[in-house]
């Protein structure tokens, strides 16, 4: 099912909330990202789907910037358009 | 209420900075003096042959080589481009492997990638977070065998780190390997260590005129001019006389406005971190370029960052992706793991004040705040 995150990945890291950035641009995504962690409890993992190359670089770095952990891209969970998903774990 | 634009702009962004008062006088004598082709062999041409003999031996004298070492080219980055091809030309036979590191100018990336495409192979060696390469993995890549030529540069013109270019050039003798040392946006900055089988400038970036390049490969290196041989070319006389004329004036002056400007970015640095909230200031600290400073603002767009400083009357560039026609954020930032959006690359031209440093220390964080109230930040 296409709502599903994928079998393959660790329950741990399923989102709790996904963030569809589609089409917004740099700094849009992060933006949203600092604007909804808070809407996760700490220890969940909040998804940022956004396709702006410069996601890739600024939420990973954002994570260290603001001592939250980064836990990798993969696919969105809610389309098979080739859009990555960034996984970030809400740590304070 | 809009605060009225300035009427006099302050200029920080260095990458092009007006030509150096010594270079520009010597540029108009020699528009008059030195129009013939250099090749003739009339006394319109001898003068032109005169005024050339002289740029290139004053430049090379200047960066540690011989004239008969160094040729005049179109641009930095086509020094850039026939120092590398022309390696992995004349050491086909070696290897086909080009080494760089991942925060090349991308001029490098692009002849890297043009031989990629050719049948040869291209390493790119990552960086740490303050940008500088790991000299262990440079060696790594350079004993693997089979690499026609290596690359790095003196000192990064982004965030300004300076590159361990000494060992690396060891490690590359020990190997065979001839190393290119791009120095573009280093010469007449910091010292030019030895070391290098091939150097690549810009004289644009030293305060000399657009379009002269620097080529010096060092005698011994196997190196073969890319494409049709060719030494016709027509060199434009004026622009590198004038090119000789701003690297012996700005050599002249180095201690003087690199101390200065090293006082200026270490203030800067300082400032920005204490007075911008969410900020980065990246790039060494300490072994870096005297006059670059590069920070990013979080939850802050470079391009409207830019447009809104130079309303304010400051020149600065960016990093950030949607400066660039392309959307992709510059591939350095990206290397070094650090924020590419809201950033502003800040690079003191030689003539640059205390009191100009002052004015955009004082207006950037209000600059910063209300371009982040307009995203609700």
């Amino acid at each position: 099912m296409s709502d599903q995150p994928s079998p393959d990945q660790p329950s741990p890291d399923r989102p709790s909330l996904v963030l569809d950035c589609r089409g917004k641009r740099c700094p849009l995504p992060v933006v949203e990202l600092a604007r909804r962690l808070d809407d996760v409890a700490v220890g969940q993992v909040l998804a940022v789907v956004a396709d702006d190359p410069a996601a890739r670089v600024d939420i990973p770095a954002w994570c260290r910037m603001r001592g939250q952990e980064y836990v990798g891209a993969g696919a969105a969970p809610d389309h098979d358009d080739g859009v990555p998903a960034y996984l970030v774990r809400r740590v304070s | 209420m809009v605060s009225p634009p300035r009427t006099t702009a302050v200029h920080l962004d260095a990458a092009a900075e007006p030509l150096h008062p010594a270079a520009r006088d010597v540029l108009l004598a020699a528009l008059d003096e030195g129009w013939a082709d250099p090749l003739a062999l009339h006394t319109a041409g001898r003068r032109a042959r005169l005024l050339l003999d002289n740029a290139r031996e004053v430049i090379a004298v200047l960066l540690d080589s011989r004239p008969d070492e160094l040729s005049f080219t179109a641009s930095g980055t086509a020094a850039v481009h026939s120092a590398l091809l022309g390696t992995a030309e004349g050491r086909r036979r070696v290897g086909t492997t080009v080494v760089h590191s991942a925060v090349e100018h991308s001029s490098v990336l692009h002849a890297a990638g043009w031989l990629s495409r050719h049948g040869g192979t291209a390493v790119s060696l990552p960086v740490d977070r303050l940008g500088r390469v790991d000299t262990e993995l440079y060696a790594a890549a350079v004993r693997a065998g089979g690499v026609a030529v290596a690359c790095l540069q003196l000192a990064n013109s982004e965030v300004g780190t300076v590159q361990p270019v000494e060992s690396v050039a060891q490690l590359c003798a020990e190997h065979g390997v001839p190393l290119l040392v791009d120095a573009a946006g280093a010469v007449g900055r910091v010292d030019v260590p030895g070391g290098w089988s091939l150097l690549s400038a810009s004289a644009r970036r030293w305060g000399g005129p657009a379009g002269v390049g620097v080529r010096l490969v060092r005698k011994g290196v196997r190196w073969r001019e890319p494409g049709p041989a060719d030494d016709r070319g027509f060199v434009n006389v004026a622009a590198a006389a004038a090119a000789a004329a701003a690297l012996q004036a700005v050599s002249a002056e180095r201690a003087e406005v690199a101390a200065r400007q090293w006082q200026l970015v270490t203030r800067i640095r300082e400032q920005v971190a204490a007075t911008v909230p969410d900020v980065e200031v990246v790039g060494d600290p300490e072994l870096r370029l005297p006059h670059v400073v590069t920070f990013s603002c979080l939850y802050v767009e470079g391009e409207a960052l830019v447009g809104e400083l130079d309303r304010r009357g400051f020149a600065v560039a960016s990093g950030s992706a949607c400066t660039a026609s392309t959307l992709e954020p510059s591939h350095v930032l990206a290397a070094m793991g650090v924020t590419t959006h809201g950033n502003v690359r800040v690079s003191l031209p030689r003539d640059v004040t205390e009191a100009d440093v002052e004015a955009f220390l004082a207006v950037l964080p209000g600059v910063v705040a209300g371009l982040r109230d307009r995203v609700g930040m």
